[in-house]
């Protein structure tokens, strides 16, 4: 079975992380519940008349992708495998309330062509002109974690040598909206960065795009090693019986861990999850957290995978992140673990490579 | 990789029946189920026809034995019908007592809903439940719960209208690699005037029967459907002693890169995907016996799937039909319904017929079969092809 390796990253976030020589020097705070990404500037990587036309969740995949590709020095790939719990959920939004206020008349079909789910994989590959496998998945929290175990299966078997996946998300007004309606997003908006403080109910939400170039082969340039990602639609077991058993299975215990990157997003509900783990089996390794620096959205654990990848190249913890102060002397295995309001809950295992 | 992959169990609910035996019946009687809409209420009603399901939402709830503060939209009810058809007819008692996973597909998900109360959940509560099923992972996780699956990998894949034949695709690569032992695979898509409008103003619906491969045709019905399929390993099948009823023996995906919505007119991308699900098969194109084609009755795709048929196969077109004429254009559920007519296909030696076929298209000389045709069958190639380029392949047959 061949090894997988994140050979490239490529990230637009609330954070200024399309710059790949960065790693959150420098760190935003933002004060709303909702938080957009920082933009690059996309004329520089898609023509202005088709970048016009193009919804904001296809530009960021667009335009994470080429920094992924150009990084893994690549100008195609063997599949493209795309994540996103929404797709382009604002032309979504355009075509439903035109339907309603127009009373099904004087509609164009653009949104409705965009706001199909496989839409920014569709641009890509048509951008690129790759005509290999490609699949999207839309599975609420674990949409990127089931492009990246689609994508190890298929480097574990050597059916491709180099694939793009990646994890995107736009945020939608309305939704928003709706979701504020439901006590998913956080009602009193304060200072991001301390959003684990807030013992409110829901989550501040944000968007953005993290894509990677995956390969079986190792070069200079690779992040990581992926050892494992599983994933689960419920648990019935404890979270710490499931993380151990999702070690056992790749002969580690949790000593083994030097960090453990979570997705605590701040709800006081669901964080609990979370917490079991950094009170309890993990109380001693370093932990990581990051959706105060992206927000939650359904592929934000792409973000997380992000920031797994760049400590485990750099050696190096940005102080943002840190939820305690362990400081392992390097980062050899990293843990990574999501979930969404109780549901679709992931584990991922990342190693130096 | 030698690994078979065994259906052991397959569920649907489709405009032509609510199980598998009155699907078959009306394949076989050549009924359609295409008629003019009559549960959703579109200012489009007179221009269009659709392939529905006859029971009502509620129906639906109280057949499932559903609490009334449920929040299962349309998809949801689809998916959990068919979906426990195919559990049971698999015969399966105790679904974790394997590692056993879930692959299922949408493209609309809850939409129906959504676009119901769009406005309305700010001014009244009573439906707000509904918020939170409208994402395309919900359904899936319905029919997990449904099902009894915990713990467990459950996922939803969405290529549009190639959805389904991908979750049967990433099902048999999940049992092939070890991953799981059994799965179940298939997709759900329920009518709404989302779709109903999307397709419409890109004028390719047909304001009457959809008629596939005929040169006058002039655009699809959509249609609602769901359909499952179990899928288990050797070692499964051999432990339990299953009845198999076929093999998932190749697949192939490939993307068309030429246009986000049309086809490109050689059909480079479906080409690709049969020309890959062959080799995955170790078949050579001779040794199809029935093409299950996608067969929408679009200009578009008719034009690009024939030819994209023809450089695959050469001189030698085996028997083929799309079967859209009496189910109407399923979405994402199509490469999942029609996964089952290939089994029935299998299972009883037919070629359905190719309804409403009246006129050969003058592009080429490949004709569908137009009536029913007993033949002995072994292999059945189904095609799944949908915006965003994407075009699958998946192949069945009698013996691994």
């Amino acid at each position: 079975m061949e090894k997988v390796y994140v050979n490239s990253v490529g990230s637009i976030s609330a954070q200024k992380t399309f710059d790949n020589t960065q790693f959150l020097e420098e760190i935003i705070s933002h004060t709303e519940t909702v938080l957009p990404v920082v933009n690059p500037n996309y004329k520089d990587y898609i023509p202005p008349a088709a970048a016009r036309r193009m919804a904001k969740g296809i530009k960021m995949g667009v335009v994470a992708s080429k920094l992924a590709l150009e990084e893994a020095g690549l100008e195609n790939v063997d599949a493209i495998i795309t994540g996103t719990g929404m797709g382009c959920v604002r032309d979504s939004e355009k075509f439903v309330s035109a339907i309603i206020d127009n009373d099904e008349q004087y509609l164009t079909p653009t949104s409705f062509i965009q706001s199909t789910h496989n839409t920014v994989g569709g641009q890509i590959a048509l951008g690129i002109k790759c005509k290999g496998y490609n699949f999207t998945y839309v599975h609420s929290s674990n949409s990127f974690e089931s492009s990246l175990l689609d994508a190890k299966l298929m480097l574990n078997c050597n059916e491709a040598t180099n694939i793009l996946i990646g994890g995107v998300d736009e945020i939608g007004e309305h939704t928003t909206k709706l979701h504020r309606l439901v006590d998913h997003v956080k009602a009193e908006s304060s200072n991001s960065l301390e959003v684990l403080d807030s013992n409110t109910k829901g989550a501040i939400f944000g968007e953005g795009a993290n894509f990677f170039v995956l390969g079986n082969h190792k070069n200079k340039s690779s992040y990581a090693e992926v050892v494992s990602v599983k994933m689960y639609n419920s648990i019935t077991n404890t979270v710490s019986d499931l993380a151990q058993q999702f070690l056992a299975e790749k002969d580690l215990s949790v000593n083994d861990i030097d960090a453990l990157v979570l997705g605590n997003n701040g709800d006081i509900i669901f964080d609990t999850y979370y917490n079991e783990l950094s009170n309890g089996i993990f109380s001693k390794t370093q932990q990581v957290y990051y959706k105060h620096l992206c927000g939650e959205f359904n592929t934000a654990s792409s973000f997380g995978f992000w920031l797994a990848s760049k400590v485990l190249k750099n050696q190096h913890l940005p102080e943002a992140v840190k939820l305690n102060e362990v400081n392992p002397s390097s980062f050899k295995t990293v843990l990574l673990y999501n979930q969404y309001r109780g549901e679709n809950h992931s584990f991922t295992l990342l190693r130096k490579c | 990789m030698s690994k078979g992959v065994a259906i052991t169990g397959m569920g649907i609910i489709s405009a032509i029946g609510n199980n598998v035996s009155e699907n078959y019946a009306s394949l076989i009687e050549g009924k359609k189920g295409i008629s003019k809409i009559s549960k959703i209420d579109t200012i489009h009603k007179n221009d269009i026809m659709v392939g529905e399901i006859d029971f009502t939402n509620a129906a639906l709830e109280k057949q499932l034995g559903l609490s009334s503060d449920n929040n299962y939209s349309r998809t949801a009810l689809l998916g959990v019908v068919a979906a426990k058809q195919a559990i049971e007819n698999a015969g399966i008692t105790d679904i974790n007592k394997y590692k056993t996973g879930l692959i299922s597909s949408t493209s609309v998900g809850g939409m129906d809903m959504t676009e119901q109360y769009y406005y309305e959940y700010f001014d009244d509560a009573t439906h707000r439940k509904y918020i939170e099923s409208h994402h395309a992972g919900d359904s899936t996780q319905k029919i997990a719960e449904q099902l009894g699956l915990e713990q467990s990998l459950v996922t939803t894949i969405s290529t549009a209208c190639s959805s389904a034949a991908n979750a049967i695709m990433l099902g048999a690569r999940l049992i092939k690699s070890g991953e799981l032992d059994r799965v179940v695979v298939g997709g759900k898509d329920c009518l709404s005037k989302f779709t109903i409008n999307g397709f419409k103003t890109l004028m390719i619906l047909s304001d009457t029967y959809n008629t596939p491969f005929d040169e006058y045709r002039k655009g699809l019905n959509l249609g609602e459907a769901a359909a499952y399929l179990v899928l288990e390993s050797d070692k499964v099948v051999k432990a339990e002693n299953k009845k198999v009823l076929a093999y998932v023996k190749g697949y192939g995906n490939a993307n068309d890169a030429f246009h986000q919505t049309a086809s490109s007119e050689n059909g480079d991308g479906a080409t690709l995907a049969m020309e890959q699900a062959l080799k995955v098969a170790g078949l050579k194109p001779s040794e199809i016996d029935y093409i299950n084609a996608h067969g929408t009755a679009t200009g578009n795709n008719d034009l690009s799937e024939g030819r994209a048929i023809q450089r695959v196969f050469g001189n030698d077109v085996p028997d083929f039909s799309s079967t859209k004429a009496y189910t109407g254009h399923t979405l994402a559920a199509a490469g999942a319904i029609e996964a089952v007519y290939a089994v029935l296909a299998l299972q009883n030696n037919v070629i359905y017929p190719n309804l409403n076929f009246k006129t050969q298209m003058k592009e080429f000389d490949i004709t569908p079969q137009t009536i029913l045709k007993e033949k002995e069958l072994q292999t059945v190639l189904s095609n799944s092809l949908g915006f965003g380029g994407n075009c699958s392949t998946v192949i069945f047959s009698k013996e691994q």
